[in-house]
């Protein structure tokens, strides 16, 4: 009675069975109803042991606590900043925790801090069930990102852009020679030598569109070096 | 046994043509042709409800825009909603609410965009398919994909997926149908005109057999987006 309808790595549409039986258990992306395991998006199927998900391949960054997400600042308030990070909610940075010295809030000018337009890297403190987002700057590498621009891709595709241990977003930054910061919300930041970043942009757009094929790497690493050559 | 205007079987549907991923600025999108009828659909969200006070604490808010362009029609058809395509953007809300997980995401909402650049009759159901189409492309949790078809009585005779030469037939009752094949559930069932009740049962058999159809088609776009 137990059966996997579909095969590891498989793409799955929504409500597409992928397995029959108790034996098996829905994780992320999956639901049961009855006895058996359908999927919830559009994705690619993954199985560990018994547990089932589904990576959907497109689709909005969902905040979670502990993301290290990349924001633009978008509203100065009384004790804080407002920050678009991609989701479909407002994140909140609090000045506690996004300022080492004491501000006197009645006294003091935000913007002398953060502007709108800035762009920040922080990690997501909370979600509230009611998608109040708490951020903070206070672990290491949380800063002000100056200059440089945003490019955004889709969140699902962030862990092909980072490879293994980072080694995709190493590759690009030594082929390119910029300064690239991915956060989880499938927001990218790049800066350096003008070259470099229309060189990483067309990588990064390479990883987007292909990022549910295999031999990804080798992919990039051939278009890097063939485009790489003229730069230099 | 009278042949069809266009001569085709009386469960045999016109051409199907399905595309995902044709709008590159939407969060998701996609083309649904059949016969002369084409649909495109563009989702944008989950993203901030405006106006604002139709937010909703527990679950996402899904609006429908369904719009017919003048060159759609061998008469221009005057730009800009209308009675009747105010009325279709609800009755497609309604076709696909039940398919999603609203409750995946609060205080926000999902905006579903169907225009329709060629009409030759079963615009609606054209537009169901294509939207549903574009929500699961855009990555939206849901249950089912959602599959329309139109019935019709024409001549006495049950038969599948109208089109407008047959529509305009004296007597022709039309029946627009959306399905969800795995749920076996009907999320949209609208008649216009007069039938037996027999020939009714039978209609929503055959048309229940062909949004399967459609959903193969579907099943297959869906896929073929990322299995070149």
């Amino acid at each position: 009675m137990n059966e996997l309808l579909v095969k590891e790595k498989e793409i799955v549409i929504p409500g597409e069975e992928i397995a029959k039986g108790m034996e098996f258990l829905p994780s992320v992306g999956t639901f049961r109803e009855g006895e058996s395991i359908y999927s919830k998006n559009l994705g690619i199927v993954e199985v560990r042991n018994h547990v089932l998900k589904v990576i959907p391949l497109r689709g909005k960054y969902m905040p979670k606590r502990g993301d290290t997400v990349i924001g633009v600042v978008t509203n100065i308030g009384f004790s804080g900043w407002t920050i678009d990070i991609g989701a479909p909610y407002d994140a909140n940075l609090p000045v506690g925790e996004a300022v080492r010295d004491r501000v006197e809030l009645l006294r003091s000018d935000l913007s002398r801090y953060f502007d709108i337009g800035d762009v920040i890297v922080s990690n997501v403190l909370n979600v509230t069930k009611s998608k109040i987002i708490q951020l903070s700057m206070r672990s290491q590498g949380l800063r002000k990102l100056n200059g440089g621009r945003i490019l955004k891709i889709s969140p699902s595709k962030v862990p092909r852009l980072i490879g293994k241990s980072g080694s995709m977003v190493i590759m690009i930054k030594n082929y390119t020679n910029c300064d690239i910061n991915v956060g989880q919300n499938g927001y990218v930041w790049i800066n350096g030598p003008l070259e470099g970043q229309f060189l990483a942009e067309k990588a990064i757009n390479l990883i987007e569109e292909e990022a549910h094929l295999s031999g990804l790497t080798d992919k990039v690493k051939e278009m890097l070096e063939k485009e790489g050559v003229k730069n230099e | 046994m009278s042949e069809r205007p266009d001569g085709r079987k009386f469960d045999e549907m016109r051409d199907i043509e399905a595309k995902v991923g044709v709008i590159k600025e939407a969060d998701g999108s996609a083309m649904f042709r059949i016969g002369k009828t084409i649909a495109i659909a563009g989702v944008y969200g989950p993203r901030k409800v405006y106006p604002r006070h139709l937010e909703d604490p527990e679950k996402a808010v899904l609006k429908c825009y369904y719009d017919m362009y003048s060159f759609s029609v061998p008469e221009r058809k005057r730009p800009g909603p209308d009675r009747r395509s105010i009325e279709l953007s609800m009755v497609i809300k309604n076709a696909l609410l039940p398919s999603i997980f609203l409750k995946e995401y609060p205080k926000s909402q999902i905006d579903v965009f169907v225009s329709i650049i060629q009409a030759d009759a079963g615009t609606r159901c054209a537009a169901i398919s294509a939207a549903s189409m574009a929500l699961a492309d855009a990555g939206i949790a849901m249950k089912d994909v959602v599959s329309s078809v139109a019935v019709g009585h024409v001549n006495n005779d049950v038969v599948i997926d109208l089109n407008k030469e047959e529509e305009d037939i004296e007597g022709t009752s039309d029946i627009p149908m959306a399905y969800m094949p795995r749920m076996k559930k009907i999320t949209l069932l609208q008649l216009d005109g007069k039938m037996p009740k027999e020939k009714l049962k039978e209609a929503i058999e055959l048309g229940i057999k062909s949004c399967e159809k459609v959903y193969e088609i579907q099943k297959k776009a869906l896929k073929e987006k990322y299995t070149k």
